[in-house]
């Protein structure tokens, strides 16, 4: 007997570690915030994850210029934020990246001459198959800084590009599940709806929603980006012009002229639609034929 | 010759029965793989971020295999006592610097062959492309460069009392050299004379290892480099070798070895 009393104590020990395991597991996720953090990556880094995020999300834009991409050293000289990520080509924001780009300058002496020969030195994008190396860098950062909306808005523009508007939208709905008042991610969602979905009222509500929380965020002094609010009037402007609400639409095209850098094409169709609206007006004579 | 093989050839045994290679190995390879299995948006076309990933890891790992190994030659060998018969051989010091730096840099010619053929293995099978001879050409320039290494931590390894000390500081000066090596020359401009000119000293000074990270070249699959620059640049590479390791002889042939 007296041998089998350390077995048993251990027995019992290891009962009383299991129940009380089964007691407190539920509650021990009440006990902190970490307990109830949702990956590895918080529970490891905590808020430093930021850091990282940023990182990765530079090297997105990184993968995007194939390599060709300024230091620390030349970016007094280079492009700034990331709007060249989601930037057509002809649109303003591209041409400014496109001179701001050209950061190497001539060579100063015959070291740096020569260490070109081993670095890469064209200013290139990622086009047609090569589109889509920039999204695994932009999901690392939205993992570790789930707050960036950036990195949402980009990872869709790529994903839409690619035909993969699932995809979007459910990374996208992930974004907003994360920052419920970003209008820049509504006015994704809204794109989504409108140029993929082909649905309209949904695109509408995005688009109301986003002008919305871009109000909010003003009046609370966030200083939200005028540009944004800019392609969020002209997109619901064009939408209310489709399904025939002119007023609607150029009240929201009177809205982005405020924020528009270049007003006189707003202004433009304003008076376009205006005259749209005397001719469809009850008490507007017929066109002469 | 045949004395410097033989040295070299102790270098690469050790190398072999020591755990560090493979440690690193198995730590890339696993890291690789499991970041490769990864699905970004059931997307399988994705390859770049496993190539820059494997690329990193493999270079971190050839630059910590070639520092430790050579930063503990010469000291083993003094704290050993080994050095003794050895030089009694005999053996002469110039010999015992040459014979070290051949194995470390065969050592390390070896562990970059096994690491460079899983990158081609992972890379090639994923891409569906085999640019072989890109993946040469940065195979040589990242080894020209560990023989400069190699040549530094030789010398290092016999002005710094402990081998950590060693290892340490060639790690920073490495590393140092690595991230702003290229940059020096615009961090000199922007100061007054004559710090300038020191900086600017400096910058003509130091080797250059940043030429022989081509990583971005293989990652972005842009064209070949020049053979005639690659041969310079091993020409520059073996030079800046020669010039540490007469310096390490130099030092080394008035150096008493008892403890």
């Amino acid at each position: 007997m007296k041998r089998l009393v350390p077995y048993l104590i251990l027995g019992l020990l290891a009962v009383g570690c299991f129940s009380l395991a089964t007691v407190l597991q539920a509650r021990a996720y009440g006990w902190s915030r970490r307990a109830q953090a949702d990956n590895i990556l918080k529970v490891l880094l905590g808020d430093g994850r930021r850091l990282f995020a940023n990182h990765f999300f530079i090297q997105a834009d990184v993968s995007f210029h194939s390599g060709y991409y300024p230091s620390i050293f030349d970016q007094a000289r280079a492009a700034q934020g990331s709007r060249h990520l989601t930037a057509e080509e002809g649109d303003p924001a591209h041409e400014e990246h496109e001179k701001s780009m050209d950061f190497l300058g001539p060579p100063r002496d015959w070291i740096e001459r020569f260490g070109r020969h081993f670095m890469v030195t064209d200013h290139t994008h990622l086009h047609g198959d090569t589109e889509s190396e920039i999204l695994p860098w932009l999901k690392i950062s939205a993992e570790l800084d789930p707050q960036k909306v950036e990195t949402y808005t980009v990872a869709a523009y790529w994903l839409r590009k690619l035909n993969k508007a699932s995809e979007a939208e459910e990374f996208l709905r992930e974004g907003l599940r994360n920052n419920p008042n970003s209008h820049e991610i509504l006015f994704e969602l809204g794109r989504l709806c409108a140029e993929y979905h082909h649905d309209p009222a949904r695109a509408r509500k995005m688009w109301e929603l986003g002008l919305r929380k871009w109000a909010d965020q003003e009046a609370a002094g966030q200083k939200p980006e005028l540009f944004h609010l800019d392609q969020l009037a002209v997109h619901l402007a064009r939408l209310e012009e489709q399904e025939g609400n002119l007023a609607r639409a150029i009240e929201l095209l009177q809205l982005a002229i405020k924020a528009t850098p270049h007003p006189e094409a707003l202004q433009r169709q304003i008076e376009e639609l205006e005259q749209r609206r005397a001719a469809h007006s009850p008490g507007a004579s017929p066109p002469a034929h | 010759m045949n004395t410097i093989f033989a040295l070299a050839n102790v270098v690469i045994k050790e190398l072999c029965r020591r755990k560090d290679f493979y440690v690193l190995f198995v730590l890339t390879a696993v890291l690789t793989l499991l970041l490769g299995s990864v699905s970004f948006f059931q997307d399988i076309k994705v390859v770049r971020y496993v190539k820059e990933i494997a690329l990193l890891l493999i270079w971190i790992s050839a630059l910590v295999i070639a520092i430790a190994t050579t930063a503990r030659q010469l000291p083993a060998e003094r704290e050993h006592r080994t050095i003794f018969p050895l030089l009694a051989k005999p053996v002469t010091r110039g010999q015992v610097i040459l014979g070290k730096f051949v194995g470390c840099w065969l050592a390390c010619g070896l562990a970059l062959v096994v690491f460079y053929l899983f990158f081609g293995v992972v890379s090639g099978s994923r891409e569906h492309s085999w640019p072989v001879l890109n993946w040469l050409q940065a195979f040589w320039l990242q080894w020209s460069m560990l023989g400069i290494v190699v040549a530094l931590v030789l010398l290092g390894s016999i002005v710094f009392a402990a081998p950590s000390s060693n290892a340490t500081i060639c790690f920073i000066l490495v590393l140092g050299i690595l991230l702003l090596g290229r940059h020096l020359n615009q961090v000199a401009l922007q100061q007054p004379e004559p710090l300038r000119s020191v900086v600017y000293g400096l910058y003509f000074f130091i080797p250059h290892l940043e030429w022989y990270d081509v990583r971005d070249l293989i990652i972005y699959d842009h064209q070949l480099i020049g053979w005639g620059d690659c041969a310079l640049a091993s020409l520059y590479a073996g030079v800046y070798a020669a010039l540490l390791l007469f310096g390490a002889w130099l030092l080394f042939r008035r150096k008493p070895l008892h403890l």
